[in-house]
This record gives structure tokens, C-alpha cells and sequence, in this order.
């Protein structure tokens, strides 16, 4: 390091906070926050291959409280992650990138991602006849 | 001596530019297969609400929820490796921690999969 006096990039907490980097550093978190899901994953199919003691305790526990609020909030951030995932898809082809346009896909994003994921657990409950 | 060197013999050896793109090809490759994938697990799963084991297991051994299952494992856990791979990378600053970090979530990323996908054939053969 020669000098620490460089002029310094302006960072995180001099930019007003929008709707595009809130989305840009949501993709970053729910994909990370997305490894909860791969592990509940891998652990319920193991159960199953395990035997049917194994899978009723993993329903146990993902059906208590605690299992279903850490379900829903890995729902949400599964489907938030896919849909802003689709969005960073159609701007990688090169289309969508001025800023209405843009603005328009990050709302459609998020209200996408929470219309599938109370869908998928309005469906759940349905389908088990708790509706 | 080193002056005799052309500029490629210079950079001979510190390896090729060729696999640059590779990363974000494939990252974008399973986020295609994933979108499908996942979407299918999620509603199956929905239409499974309140379903028992027997019936878990009779849905597990149909050959195409087998195989698509199989590859959603492994398209979610390669992703899960590219993605995390760039936030190790971005945040974590000391040489020595990165080396470590990546190599175990090599490590464990595909201990995960090979667990995964292990127990849906155990299910899918099982008598």
C-alpha cells in the first residue's frame, strides 16, 4: 500500500437506497439464505430413504411452528431468488436494461415471487384439507 | 537472457484466458434447469400436502419424479457451489480463509448432492 490517503469510491452508505440495489443485494442474500432449503432438502430425503421413523420426525419438525416459519421464509426466499433470478436472465440477454423498463421487472419480481409462494402454501393446506 | 523472451513466452504458462466466461455460463446454465426444476418440486410438493411416507415413497419411485429429482440435486447443489463460491471470493479477504472456505464448500457442496441423490435411488430401488 503506498498511500493511505487515495480518494475513496463512494460506498454503500453515501447512495440513496432503491429499488435496484435493494434487488441486487437481495438476489445475493436469498441465494445464500437458500442453503437453509438445500440442507431441510437433503435431510427429508434422507429421511425418507431412512425409514418411516426417520420421516416422521422430519415431518415433526418441519411441521411445528418454528419448522413452518423457517419453511415459508425459505419458500419466499426460493421463489424471490428465482424471480429476480428471471429478471437478471432477461438482462443478460441485453433486453430490459433502461430504467422504466427495469423498475417495471424488479415490481414484477417481487410480486410474482409472493403471489407463488402464498399460492404454493394456500395449495398445501388445500390439498391436506386444512381449507 | 529474459530479454530474448517474446511476449508469448512470457505469458505461456500462467494458463489460458479461454475458461473465463465458464463460471458465469454455467452459473446461468443451472439457473435455467433450476427455474424448471424447482418450480415442478414446489407444486408437486404442494400436491403432496398431508400425504403419508407410503405415499412419499410411491411418488419418489415413478421413474420420470426419480430422474428429474436426481437432476434438480445436482443442478441446485452445482449452482449453490458456482454462487457461493463468488461470495466467498467477494467478502472473505485473508488468502489462507478463502483457500479453506472454498475448498470446503467443494467439499461439502458435493458431499450434500452425492447424499441426496443417493437417498432418492435408495428410495427409487429399495424393494
Amino acid at each position: 500500500m503506498a498511500s493511505t490517503h487515495r480518494p475513496l469510491s463512494p460506498h454503500l452508505q453515501i447512495w440513496r437506497w432503491g429499488l435496484h440495489m435493494g434487488l441486487s443485494i437481495s438476489h445475493r442474500v436469498t441465494g445464500s439464505g437458500n442453503a437453509v432449503g438445500a440442507l431441510i432438502l437433503v435431510w427429508g430425503f434422507c429421511a425418507l430413504a431412512t425409514g418411516p421413523e426417520a420421516f416422521a420426525f422430519f415431518m415433526d419438525v418441519m411441521t411445528s411452528l418454528l419448522g413452518r416459519i423457517v419453511l415459508f421464509g425459505v419458500t419466499l426466499s426460493v421463489m424471490l431468488h428465482l424471480c429476480t433470478g428471471v429478471r437478471h436472465l432477461i438482462m443478460d440477454s441485453g433486453r430490459g436494461l433502461d430504467i422504466e423498463t427495469n423498475r417495471k421487472l424488479g415490481y414484477a419480481a417481487i410480486i410474482v415471487a409472493i403471489v407463488l409462494t402464498l399460492g404454493l402454501w394456500g395449495g398445501t393446506y388445500w390439498f391436506a384439507g386444512a381449507l | 537472457m529474459s530479454k530474448f523472451r517474446t511476449p508469448i513466452s512470457k505469458v505461456r504458462g500462467f494458463g489460458s484466458a479461454k475458461s473465463g466466461a465458464v463460471h458465469w455460463w454455467h452459473q446461468k446454465m443451472t439457473a435455467i434447469a433450476n427455474l424448471f426444476l424447482v418450480l415442478w418440486f414446489a407444486f408437486s410438493i404442494m400436491s403432496l400436502g398431508g400425504a403419508d411416507y407410503a405415499t412419499f415413497i410411491w411418488w419418489v419411485r415413478d421413474p420420470l419424479v426419480t430422474v428429474l429429482l436426481v437432476l434438480m440435486i445436482a443442478s441446485l447443489f452445482y449452482h449453490f457451489r458456482l454462487g457461493l463460491q463468488v461470495v466467498i471470493e467477494d467478502y472473505v479477504h485473508n488468502e489462507g480463509t478463502k483457500a479453506v472456505s472454498l475448498i470446503a464448500l467443494n467439499l461439502v457442496t458435493a458431499g450434500l448432492a452425492l447424499l441426496g441423490i443417493l437417498s432418492v435411488l435408495k428410495v427409487s430401488f429399495g424393494g
